[in-house]
């Protein structure tokens, strides 16, 4: 089972895509899909052996539900900001530093950064653990650490950890 | 493939809303883009197109598509999926690339390499 399926959670994910994309779950179509989410479950082996362990479903849920509330708020936030302009905005570079380490974790982090407008990942240095973001809407520095370091890089840890 | 006007009134309002508000925050996203002062500010404009104005853009095609069709059409989630995977990559390319180059000209406003001036003496 282990050699067949090495990553059997991206080998369910690339078949449940491959249905979607069919929208059909005739034999013929599951059969290729079941196919292609072997080989990629194989290729992707190949790239780079050590499995992704994910934990804490309760996490990923506060996360989630953090991230969603956040992406709305800041997209009114921005909206608000391009067409009422405001004299006394000022935009800015924040530093924070983080401990998160983990690759996966920090490709999260990174999605989770980017997809919220009003923030824009710039820099990450892996050895000291410093990010730089731009803020749109920056109003003072030590909130958005707080905000990144409590709402984001704490569930991240509980889960990839 | 049925037409739009076979939808009932009940669907056609939340996906008309839905589509508007979609539009709109794209539109807003693109005005941003326009409008903003520094490169750095116009980074966060088409974020709003590709967060938001994806989601609702996406939602009311899943439920045209779903009561037209009397089945359940849910593809659209792959579109909105590739695309949040896929935008910090272009974004964080841009980003360092403007960063790399303002820092060679010395441009005032931008922090300088990492590591903070209070944690090293320099």
């Amino acid at each position: 089972m282990k050699a067949l399926l090495p990553h059997p959670l991206l080998s369910a994910g690339l078949l449940i895509m491959w249905l979607l994309m069919q929208q059909t779950v005739k034999p013929g179509p599951a059969l290729v899909g079941a196919v292609v989410a072997v080989l990629g479950g194989w290729a992707f082996a190949l790239l780079r052996p050590d499995t992704v362990r994910v934990r804490r479903l309760g996490a990923i849920l506060r996360l989630a539900r953090h991230v969603a509330v956040d992406v709305i708020r800041s997209n009114l936030g921005v909206a608000q900001v391009i067409l009422f302009r405001r004299k006394d905005r000022r935009s800015g570079f924040v530093r924070i530093q983080l401990a998160l380490r983990d690759p996966q974790a920090l490709a999260v982090l990174a999605v989770i950064l980017t997809a919220t407008p009003g923030t824009a990942w710039l820099e990450f240095d892996s050895e000291e653990g410093w990010l730089l973001l731009h803020v749109l809407d920056l109003i003072d520095e030590a909130s958005w650490a707080r905000i990144v370091q409590e709402r984001y890089e704490e569930p991240l840890m509980e889960i990839f950890q | 493939m049925s037409h739009a006007a076979d939808l009932p009134l009940w669907a056609a309002l939340p996906v008309a809303a839905l589509l508007l508000l979609g539009a709109g925050l794209a539109l807003a996203g693109s005005i941003g883009l326009l409008s903003l002062r520094s490169f750095y500010e116009r980074l966060h404009a088409p974020t709003i197109a590709t967060s938001c104005g994806m989601a609702f853009i996406l939602l009311a095609s899943m439920i045209f598509f779903s009561v037209l069709q009397s089945r359940l059409v849910v593809h659209e989630v792959l579109i909105g999926i590739l695309l949040l995977v896929t935008m910090p990559v272009t974004l964080m390319l841009v980003g360092r690339a403007a960063l790399h180059r303002d820092r060679l000209e010395g441009s005032p406003e931008v922090p300088s390499e990492p590591s903070p001036p209070e944690d090293r003496p320099s």
